[in-house]
């Protein structure tokens, strides 16, 4: 074998960590806050791989959870203005509440059908906010009153240790127990079973702590950026990047999102000269990667070091 | 065999739709006793397997481990109450090691036991040695021969500590020396006081095994007793090979004369790592009916399959002047090689008319109609169905549609896969006398493939028997009886 042994990986995670840690004081101020975005980005997919790459649900509305979770945060703000960590909290719970409410079709229909039950939720929460534009901001969007910090490089640090907090616990959870029983159940969910495991309530708990990291991680947002609105959180082409993120990294890596989610949006930074063009060439490019390494940027590096 | 029932079986039902799958079925299973279930294809075998572990709820009847009944159950608690299975075929967990494979059997189910318990890494490792895994624990299944992913299926029933184990095809895709390690490990659970379910297709390859064997048939219980018992059955010999042997007579004329039209030399299929055809070799000439016989399994459809470039392949097919190698299926049905498979392959929402026109798609609307009007008169029940939808005809009347559409091709070979599958014998009278006409009308090159030998017989120039992936036996179908009759069940 030659995989690493656990020490020196654990060695090379945390000068990884170190080395974008120091980055505020070596690149620029707009540079800082694309990749604090990114990070932000790199846990919706880190949640999203938990959901599909272990439990095997495909959900293509990632948004649904991130908007329920970004929205209720900034609507209790607003509303409210009761402290952000609250408003957090509140999100989350929020974002549970969807997660519940998506494992139910889960639970009964397969494969493409509740890929399209989760479309449809999407297209419902983006029309109930235009619909509710009094308290929601509707189209416009929605400014709330409190942001994270007025300093670039705090709102990094904070985007940073939120990453690396979520990378921990849901790698970690991914390498437990229940990450391979929940690897069984998405496998093959009729010999899980066999085995004496619950599938039901394994998914269930898939789903709840995949919408939990979503919906902090969409609420963290809105208090980073100060601002809601359907086109920036919740439209389903945003839903697009986070899962191409995902598998661009490296399904069932988890890791991988976050890799993805940076090289993704740094790449369509890069190509900005490009001007129409840069959407289209990262897309093109994008494709390739998932057509040629369907096992992803990390996946591929892990299975190199798999082959004996 | 004395002791009380482990597993007590009683009225077990199941209905799909109309189809009734299981019914009515009973029986025992002491601990340390070995229960042999047999069928051929769609007697509802499987399907008594799923109910007893839940992954199928049966409408009426028991399934009692030492007497709390389990029946309708979900299998998480089935398995839990005691149950294991040993799945045929299973995914694996490919980015764990097999070690870590095992384990996963071997974890509570629990939300909030992130680790594992201590203890396990002892006891897989245990188990792994056991089933003779010890020195490729720590590789990657996918990097495994299939003898060995099967062994690692039995480590995770094992792991679960079954008092009630169901093996599905216990010997399916193994060799010889694999077969015998296996027999030895379900002789193992014996030993441990388990009951054991081993559900196969026929008697010959559990025979040695099972203190005692149910045959099922059509999802009704046909015989029950010792496997020589079962064997002399009147009505399992019926169901396998459809009745007594009937001699036959022989048109002689085309045989031996005429240049192969199919010649398969060699032919060599693996599925993944099972391998279910084995240096294959057979060919049928111009205007010959050749039948290929052998018990489900024994790799009939595979053969078909491979000739209909339906499977990669290793070896020769041609085709007259031609290699099949390498055309897509598409082009060889073309070409003139038209498979009717087992599964029929209908269009279910279209109608009887429908189908056929599919069928004639490339003929002349002209000659189109004659094929038609000759069709009608090979299976005039076709005519008088012509406006209902296929999914509505019987399983006969279906069967017949199938092969009415596969001549409306019209084939220089036409395959005929297991067309009997599943049929009640008055139709397959019917059946066997549109083939009589069929052979005598046309000139027609025919390649059948049964596991009924009565009805597999009298049509024939040419016999094959393929057994376990190979050919056993080639002949007249004259000489089958006395040199085959007894051996093949």
């Amino acid at each position: 074998m030659t995989r690493l042994p656990r020490s020196s990986a654990l060695w090379i995670g945390a000068l990884v960590v170190i080395a974008m840690a120091l980055l505020p004081f070596w690149v620029s101020a707009y540079i800082l806050s694309v990749l604090t975005a990114s990070y932000y980005f790199g846990v919706f997919a880190m949640a999203w791989d938990l959901l599909f790459g272990f439990a095997g649900e495909v959900n293509f509305g990632p948004t649904f959870l991130i908007g329920l979770g970004a929205y209720t945060a900034g609507i209790v703000d607003n509303q409210y203005g009761l402290p952000i960590v609250v408003c957090v909290a509140l999100g989350a719970l929020a974002a549970i509440a969807g997660g519940l409410l998506l494992a139910l079709p889960a639970l009964r229909l397969r494969g493409p059908y509740f890929g399209l039950v989760t479309l449809v939720a999407v297209l419902l929460l983006q029309n109930a906010i235009v619909i509710f534009a009094g308290v929601t901001g509707g189209e416009i969007g929605m400014t709330v009153p409190d942001v994270l910090s007025i300093d670039g490089n705090v709102n990094y640090w904070y985007a940073l240790a939120f990453l690396v907090v979520c990378a921990i616990i849901l790698f970690g959870l991914s390498r437990s127990a229940i990450g391979l029983i929940l690897q069984a159940s998405g496998q093959d969910a009729v010999e899980a079973q066999a085995l004496g495991f619950n599938v039901t309530k394994h998914k269930i708990a898939a789903f709840c702590i995949s919408a939990v990291f979503s919906g902090i991680a969409g609420a963290m947002l809105v208090f980073y950026e100060g601002a809601a609105s359907v086109d920036t959180i919740i439209d389903i082409g945003i839903g697009v990047q986070v899962i191409i993120a995902a598998v661009l990294g490296g399904r069932r890596t988890i890791l991988g999102g976050a890799l993805g989610a940076v090289v993704l949006i740094l790449a369509s930074e890069a190509l900005r000269p490009l001007g129409q063009l840069n959407t289209f060439v990262v897309s093109a490019v994008a494709l390739a990667v998932i057509l040629f390494f369907p096992d992803g940027l990390l996946g591929y590096a892990l299975r190199a070091g798999e082959r004996e | 065999m004395t002791g009380p029932s482990r597993l007590a079986v009683s009225g077990l039902t199941k209905r799909f739709g109309g189809l009734v799958a299981v019914k009515d079925i009973a029986f025992n299973i002491a601990g340390g006793e070995i229960l042999g279930l047999i069928g051929p294809n769609g007697s509802g075998k499987s399907t008594v397997m799923k109910l007893i572990m839940g992954i199928e709820r049966p409408n009426a009847g028991t399934v009692k481990l030492d007497g709390v009944d389990i029946a309708g159950w979900p299998p998480h608690r089935i398995a839990r109450a005691g149950i294991g299975i040993v799945f045929q075929h299973s995914r694996p967990l490919h980015r764990q090691t097999v070690l870590e494979n095992i384990k996963l059997a071997l974890l509570p189910d629990s939300l909030l036991r992130l680790a594992a318990a201590p203890g396990v890494d002892e006891r897989a490792r245990a188990i792994a040695e056991r089933v003779g895994l010890g020195a490729v624990m720590h590789r990657h299944p996918s990097t495994l021969p299939f003898a060995d992913l099967r062994r690692m299926e039995m480590a995770k029933a094992i792991a679960r500590d079954p008092k009630v184990v169901l093996v599905d095809e216990p010997f399916a895709g193994l060799t010889g020396a694999e077969m015998r390690a296996f027999s030895e490990l379900i002789h193992g659970f014996r030993e441990e006081g388990r009951a054991v379910l081993l559900v196969d297709h026929n008697v010959k390859s559990v025979a040695a095994l099972v203190d005692r064997v149910l045959a099922m048939y059509l999802g009704e219980h046909v015989a029950e007793g010792s496997a020589d018992e079962v064997m002399q059955n009147e009505t399992v010999r019926r169901v396998y090979l459809g009745g007594k042997i009937e001699a036959v007579e022989r048109r002689l004329e085309t045989a031996g004369a005429s240049p192969p039209l199919l010649d398969v030399a060699d032919l060599s299929v693996f599925y993944g790592k099972a391998q279910a055809l084995e240096k294959v070799s057979i060919h049928v000439r111009e205007g010959e009916f050749v039948s290929v016989v052998g018990l489900n399994g024994a790799g009939k459809t595979t053969l078909f399959n491979a000739i209909s470039g339906l499977v990669p392949y290793a070896g020769a097919i041609r085709f007259g002047e031609r290699s099949l190698k390498g055309m897509t299926a598409g082009a060889i049905a073309r070409g003139g090689v038209v498979q009717c498979p087992e599964t029929r392959e209908l269009f279910g929402d279209m109608s009887v008319r429908e189908n056929l026109d599919l069928g004639g798609q490339h003929l002349p609307a002209a000659s189109r109609a004659r094929h038609l009007a000759w069709l009608f008169e090979l299976f005039p029940i076709l005519k008088s169905r012509q406006g209902q939808a296929a999914r509505t005809l019987s399983g006969g009347e279906q069967q017949m549609l199938a092969i009415a559409r596969a001549l409306m091709m019209q084939p220089k070979l036409l395959i005929l896969d297991e067309p009997t599958l599943g049929l009640a014998p008055v139709i397959l009278e019917q059946l066997s006398k549109a083939l009589e006409r069929l052979r005598k009308t046309t000139s027609i090159t025919v390649l059948l493939g049964e596991q009924n030998v009565t009805f597999a017989l009298p049509h024939a120039d040419r016999v094959y028997v393929l057994e376990h992936a190979r050919i056993v036996w080639e002949g007249d179908p004259g000489r089958f009886a006395e040199e085959m009759g007894t051996g093949y069940l």
